[in-house]
């Protein structure tokens, strides 16, 4: 079977006709496969949903019970048929539950990633690259100006300036589901004992980590009644990154504005928010990742969506690989 | 090498004064000889490296990644040195000679390379760096760090380090070198001060208090000597030993701007005075005449005919081997008369004292001065010793009053650090074209003249009246029915082509909200555009 007849773009997202399913549809549809729970990815108002059981777990945090008609979960590494389409998922490493997607029929196989990351992340399961016959993969990143420092790197400045700064507080801005809970964990496994604060819109996604294992430390409300402003001297504060701009953040004192972001990697990107403290640090993959995978996955071609296109499909076609951009709308970077 | 990267990078997004201290404060006390003395003259530019130019570099990039996906990161990025810092390709590891390249090494590479093997060198540093350090090493061989700190701010935090006065330290500092360990040894209590080796040193300059205002009730007239406030750039001027250098207040050396002014120093003292450009006595230009003259490489022999360079004299510090900064004022000002009379008119002249019996007959000078390049008065007791810095009591500024104009905010941009979370950045605007159709034109930017509370009622009414919003700034609502008006106080206004308003305020603050005016109240811009012509 000729791949675009196995998964083709529409309007609603990445469609499957022979399997009459969508891959994370931006529009209300019939039968949706979702890969993780970001909201640009995952939405509400599907009749039906097949997700892992964490990001079931994570839509029903953010939409309420009634997300969706039905779900099912699906178990990673395990073949379901859907109209006699072959569908696996795989972890993808980008955040707690998220999953790659085989999709299979008449001997072709196409992977669709979704986001996914190559390092490792205490808070998830690390990436497997699949065989296949075309990858479809993100390009967040896909320029060569980023390539992500290991992760150490970033919470040892970070460490560095709580010492160096003991009497401010240090605002770290991380997106609510995944990359505030790995930068906590991060800061656990770097020897961070402290009370960690957190913004109210963290808690909910950080308890749900928490009852799936992943060990976050003792966290605290970051709310004036935990005390005089004195009490976030020296404190690390972590929130979404618009509730720093927000009338929230009056309460710290002479706080150091930090912000985890792959964008971090670029000075302009962190000038222009007014973040003193860039923390390179993300949950997509950074070009060297992005061209290694491709590789791994063996693919001779290579669907690129969301990000950077041009220069992906520029390394591709200097590396001898069909690839084509998908210009598939409405992802926005939320998980970074 | 990585220290020093990440102590740019730091410093570059650190906004406050304070955090800069602290960071580099905390550099000189972590990082050891030769490193921190290296990095201390990249950062107040005494540190000499031959330049590469921009088109090596991309070069020596595109020879190593295709052009096609260089061009993108690069319009992606819009910085060529950290583009290229960021593409550049990772080494293989066997290939790194050690992963702890000092500063120390980069400098001794670069310094030492021929012309025709600078390219090679550099691209060999860079392939053994990590990002940050590739970024800082392109820093240094493109010229000019750009991270927001002065020398003065350097020299500051050095005085913090080791617990001595900044006076301390600019006096010294010209007669140092790279890396200053002798420097660094007494700051840390291990060795005695350094000699001060060089000749035409630098003395650190005293400085007045503005007059507030119960001050003057105080203190008798008589006791004190006042004369005007000239509105051009303090200068000190050493010619000492053969040695001529003219130096800002800060100790920075000036004297490559002005080869005319030097080559008329053929005395052997040090004079305080105001450096200004024009013909006196019959012609003192305007601070926009002498900005002509500032900041540049080079002047050309039409520039200084048409903008020549005078120094109209304050105070003399030193006269041949004599020190006479101990002395009373009113001494040394007798000795600075019957010195200045020696020297060449057209070069240096004398600060005319004003008579005065009381501190309103002052006043009124004060407020109607003689000339336009005036900008306050200066009052200096009789009996004060010339010294560092800026004590309480023996000088003051007694500054003419600031220009007003009521203008109406457009912008509002985020502050950075405590006030991030505020919209705490103004631009402001005035009317233009006709009356019916007038539209705002902006001619200045403002951040500070309110008081907290002011701020948070600013704040609020930017978050309640934004139209649009790019980034951290907000447009806000501004026509002739709505918007708010601020007073604005400045000290003077120039020309600029840069802004589309055609004029640029000096030090611009916001004096009074005045929530009580309607926008279309405000001023016009003809109102400003009048006091250039004044």
């Amino acid at each position: 079977m000729r791949a675009r007849d196995l998964l083709r773009p529409r309007p609603e997202g990445l469609y499957c006709p022979p399997g009459d399913f969508f891959i994370d549809p931006i529009r209300p549809v019939a039968r949706a496969l979702i890969t993780h729970g970001h909201s640009d990815h995952a939405r509400s108002g599907h009749a039906s949903v097949l997700a892992t059981q964490e990001t079931l777990d994570i839509m029903a945090i953010r939409y309420g019970d009634g997300f969706a008609g039905a779900t099912q979960a699906m178990r990673l590494a395990e073949t379901i048929e859907l109209s006699g389409v072959k569908v696996t998922f795989h972890p993808a490493g980008h955040v707690l539950g998220s999953a790659q997607i085989a999709v299979e029929h008449e001997g072709t196989r196409i992977v669709a990633s979704g986001d996914y990351k190559r390092r490792a992340d205490p808070t998830c399961l690390p990436f497997v690259p699949i065989r296949c016959d075309v990858f479809i993969t993100e390009a967040t990143f896909g320029l060569p100006v980023f390539r992500h420092p290991p992760d150490g790197d970033e919470i040892g400045r970070l460490l560095r300036s709580v010492r160096q700064f003991p009497e401010r507080a240090h605002l770290i801005g991380a997106y609510a589901l995944g990359k505030a809970q790995r930068v906590m964990r991060l800061l656990r496994d770097f020897g961070y004992g402290e009370p960690i604060y957190i913004h109210g819109a963290l808690a909910r996604l950080s308890e749900y980590y928490e009852s799936r294992g992943i060990a976050l430390g003792p966290l605290l409300p970051g709310t004036v009644e935990q005390g005089a402003k004195g009490t976030f001297a020296g404190a690390v504060v972590v929130g979404p990154p618009s509730a720093f701009a927000d009338r929230w953040a009056r309460r710290f004192p002479d706080p150091v504005a930090g912000f985890a972001s792959g964008w971090m990697r670029i000075r302009q990107r962190a000038r222009q928010r007014g973040v003193e403290l860039p923390l390179i640090i993300s949950d997509h993959s950074d070009w060297d990742e992005l061209t290694e995978t491709i590789r791994d996955t063996g693919a001779g071609e290579v669907w690129v969506t969301h990000g950077r296109e041009e220069a992906l499909v520029r390394w591709c076609e200097l590396n001898g690989i069909a690839a084509r951009p998908l210009h598939l709308v409405g992802y926005e970077d939320e998980g970074d | 090498m990585d220290r020093f990267a990440e102590l740019l990078d730091r410093l570059v997004l650190t906004p406050s004064r304070n955090g800069k201290l602290t960071l580099l404060k905390d550099y000189f006390r972590d990082v050891p000889d030769p490193d921190r003395g290296l990095a201390l003259a990249a950062i107040t530019g005494d540190l000499a490296i031959a330049a590469v130019k921009p088109a090596m570099l991309r070069m020596l990039v595109t020879e190593r990644i295709d052009p096609v996906l260089f061009g993108y990161s690069y319009d992606y990025v819009g910085d060529l040195a950290e583009t290229v810092s960021l593409v550049w390709p990772e080494s293989e590891p066997h290939r790194r000679r050690n992963s702890t390249l000092s500063l120390a090494d980069v400098v001794e590479r670069l310094q030492t390379a021929s012309r025709s093997d600078g390219p090679s060198v550099l691209a060999s540093l860079l392939d053994q760096a990590s990002i940050p350090a590739r970024f800082a090493i392109i820093k240094l061989v493109t010229g000019g760090l750009r991270i927001g700190v002065s020398a003065r701010l350097a020299k500051q935090a050095l005085a913090d380090f080791g617990g001595v006065d900044v006076a301390e330290v600019e006096e010294l500092w010209h007669g140092l070198a790279p890396p200053y360990e002798g420097l660094f040894a007494w700051l840390e209590g291990r060795a005695p001060k350094p000699e001060q080796s060089a000749r035409a040193l630098f003395r650190p300059v005293m400085l007045s208090h503005p007059v507030e205002d119960n001050d003057l009730a105080r203190l008798d007239p008589a006791d004190y000597v006042a004369e005007w406030k000239w509105d051009g750039i303090r200068v000190q001027a050493v010619s000492l030993g053969g040695t001529r250098r003219l130096y800002s207040r800060t100790g920075d050396d000036v004297s490559g701007a002005f080869p005319d002014l030097v080559d008329a120093m053929d005395f052997d003292a040090a004079l305080d005075g105001e450096l200004l450009v024009g013909r006196p006595p019959d012609w003192t230009g305007s601070f926009s005449d002498l900005q002509q003259r500032l900041n540049r490489k080079s002047v050309s022999p039409k520039m200084r005919e048409r903008y020549p360079a005078f120094v109209r004299c304050y105070d003399l510090l030193q006269q041949g081997a004599e020190d006479l900064r101990p002395l009373p004022f009113t001494e040394r000002r007798q000795r600075l008369e019957d010195f200045v009379g020696l020297l060449d008119p057209a070069r240096f002249d004398l600060s005319p004292t004003i008579d005065f019996d009381s501190w309103n007959e002052l006043e009124a000078l004060r407020t109607s001065p003689p000339h336009p390049i005036i900008e306050g008065v200066m009052i200096k007791r009789r009996d004060s010793a010339y010294v560092a810095g800026r004590p309480k009591g023996p000088w003051f500024k007694w500054k003419r009053d600031p220009y007003t104009i009521d203008a109406v905010l457009m912008y509002a941009q985020r502050g950075h650090g405590k006030r991030s979370s505020y919209y705490s950045d103004y631009t402001f605007g005035v009317w233009t074209g006709p009356p019916e159709e007038g539209e705002l034109v902006p001619v200045g930017k403002a951040y500070f003249g309110f008081t907290d509370e002011e701020l948070k009622q600013i704040d609020k009414y930017v978050r309640d009246n934004t139209v649009e919003r790019f980034g951290p700034v907000r447009s806000v609502r501004a026509d002739a029915g709505k918007g708010l008006v601020l007073e604005i106080a400045f000290e003077g206004l120039n020309r600029s082509q840069r802004h589309r308003s055609g004029v640029a305020m000096r030090f611009p603050r916001i004096s009074r909200l005045r929530w009580d005016k309607p926008p279309y109240e405000a001023d016009r811009l003809e109102t400003l555009t009048a006091m250039l012509d004044e």
